[in-house]
């Protein structure tokens, strides 16, 4: 699940913000979590810059099976062009 | 009509008199409305109920068939009061007229607010409402499944919501009919089924506004259950502002509309980008203050080195110092002690003992003659004094007087010197001293004699 690999690169750069700012950590620590910091904060940048939005639909077919189809709402289009505004 | 004459009494069995008394009763109340108190339930495992139903001053026995009762939404307990649609009958084995119930209602409450509650506080004491139980949502969810009609402004506007605050929100819709036979398994099947997808970080479960039998699928147990057993965090949006659904009492989040379920789901994407910029900020100026901080330890302890090294330098500088002091010192010392030897030294010698042992020495001799011819007088003198004493001596030592002829006669047992004849008797010895040897003698005869008187001069 992206969001759950997103969310935890979120929580682990606060964690490190945090001890940077605190200061406790020797020096050669504190140079290796910036790098992860910085690391990461370019990765999750990455991961916004480059999503893409997808709205689909969850079906289940006769067998049981499931399948994603394109979800066809007729106002869809509508609202796009409306919240890109 | 029964006649008093015996002979024309019709005789009925019992079984005949109840079976007309139930003809009687059935085609007299084939259907009838009544209200009353429920007590003596009991519901004997046939599935059937019997319970009486009852007033302040009567009272009727009445019963449930299995088939009706399945029908009940609601439990019967004793002291509910109802309204019931049924037939009269009698139970012919025991002879009682019981209502067969049709149709049961509680009285003041209506029956889906009774179910309501009921189902409301069994599901209660399982838990399954408790705040312990419920999740916060994921702050950066990358997918959102919301199970919903695919029809209807709720899905448009719960859309139109998360794209507004996070364009990048990849949506998963989960088909249902939200009201109707089939709503309440639907919808619990598509809760299951995105958490079986697994893709999903967090399920909106609503639908739009409507009236409380509209909304009644989201009371049903089935529903409540899928929610809690759903792994994923689970926000419900029933539409219905003042109402709360058992749906809504499960659910982690209870949002009042699906606007506000989107709101409560999606973060605002400019919000994190902006949120993600400032960390990355407060990262690097963390680590260049810190940085900094090390450079200033650093440069703090270059300056105590050289601090340190321009020391060492002073002091060797007045260790060279100290080192020449100490020789000229050393050298005013050995100066000063030879000065002082050689002054001491000179009164020394200026207090020489020599000339005193020289003249010592050659006095010595004249004394030396001196102390001879004192010594020399003294003796002579002594010499002359011994001499005249001697003198004297031999005048008057009674030696001298036995070479003039004299002897000295003494008693030989008491060495006494005799004088007198008179101190001997006749034939004791006595020893006589001559000048020259001695004699001893026997007395042979005493004679006394007037001779010289002591101390008289012979002349």
């Amino acid at each position: 699940m992206a969001g759950v690999k997103f969310e935890q690169a979120m929580a682990r750069l606060e964690a490190i913000v945090g001890e940077l700012e605190k200061g406790d950590l020797p020096l050669d620590e504190s140079l290796k979590i910036f790098e992860e910091g910085i690391r990461l904060s370019k990765n999750c940048l990455k991961v916004l810059e480059e999503a893409e939005r997808k709205i689909e639909v969850l079906v289940q077919d006769k067998n049981g099976k499931k399948q994603l189809r394109a979800f066809s709402s007729y106002d869809d289009d509508n609202h796009d062009s409306a919240s890109d505004s | 009509m029964p006649s008093k004459d015996p002979s024309s009494r019709r005789v009925l069995t019992v079984s005949e008199l109840t079976g007309l008394v139930r003809a009687s009763l059935e085609t007299d109340f084939p259907e009838v409305w009544l209200e009353g108190e429920i007590s003596n339930l009991r519901a004997p495992g046939s599935g059937h109920l019997y319970c009486t139903l009852k007033d302040d001053a009567a009272q009727i026995r009445a019963v449930l068939f299995r088939s009706t009762a399945g029908r009940l939404r609601f439990g019967l307990e004793d002291g509910l009061h109802v309204i019931v649609r049924g037939r009269v009958s009698v139970y012919e084995p025991r002879g009682e007229y019981q209502i067969i119930l049709e149709y049961v209602e509680p009285k003041g409450l209506g029956a889906f607010q009774l179910a309501f509650e009921q189902l409301r506080q069994r599901l209660a004491a399982e838990g399954l409402f408790d705040q312990e139980r419920k999740r916060p949502l994921p702050a950066f969810p990358r997918t959102v499944g919301i199970v919903t009609s695919p029809a209807g402004a709720a899905v448009r506007d719960m859309i139109s919501v998360l794209h507004r605050r996070c364009p990048l929100l990849d949506i998963l819709i989960a088909p249902v009919q939200v009201q109707g036979e089939d709503s309440a398994e639907q919808i619990a099947s598509a809760i299951r089924s995105l958490n079986e997808w697994g893709r999903v970080d967090v399920i909106i479960v609503g639908r739009g506004g409507g009236s409380l039998e509209d909304l009644w699928s989201f009371n049903d147990e089935r529903v409540v259950r899928a929610i809690v057993a759903s792994s994923i965090p689970v926000v419900s949006a029933v539409g219905h502002e003042t109402d709360m659904t058992l749906a809504d009492y499960a659910a982690d989040l209870r949002a009042p509309t699906p606007s506000a379920a989107a709101e409560a789901v999606a973060p605002v994407l400019s919000e994190v980008v902006e949120h993600l910029g400032t960390l990355a900020l407060r990262c690097r100026q963390a680590m260049g203050w810190r940085c900094g901080a090390e450079r200033r330890r650093l440069d703090l302890a270059l300056a105590q080195i050289a601090n340190v090294r321009f020391r060492i330098l002073e002091d060797m500088q007045r260790v060279d110092g100290a080192v020449v002091q100490m020789r000229q010192a050393v050298q005013d010392a050995l100066k000063w002690g030879w000065d002082t030897v050689h002054s001491v030294r000179h009164e020394l010698v200026g207090r020489s003992p020599e000339p005193f042992v020289r003249h010592g020495l050659a006095q010595v001799p004249q004394l030396r003659s001196r102390l001879d011819g004192a010594m020399r007088y003294a003796l002579n003198r002594r010499k002359q004094e011994a001499r005249s004493c001697l003198a004297s001596l031999n005048a008057l030592s009674p030696l001298g007087i036995l070479d003039r002829g004299y002897g000295i006669v003494e008693s030989l047992s008491t060495h006494q010197v005799i004088r007198d004849a008179r101190q001997v008797a006749v034939g004791e010895a006595v020893l006589a001293r001559l000048a020259r040897g001695k004699l001893r003698c026997l007395v042979e005869e005493v004679m006394a004699d007037l001779g010289l008187k002591a101390g008289s001069d012979p002349l």
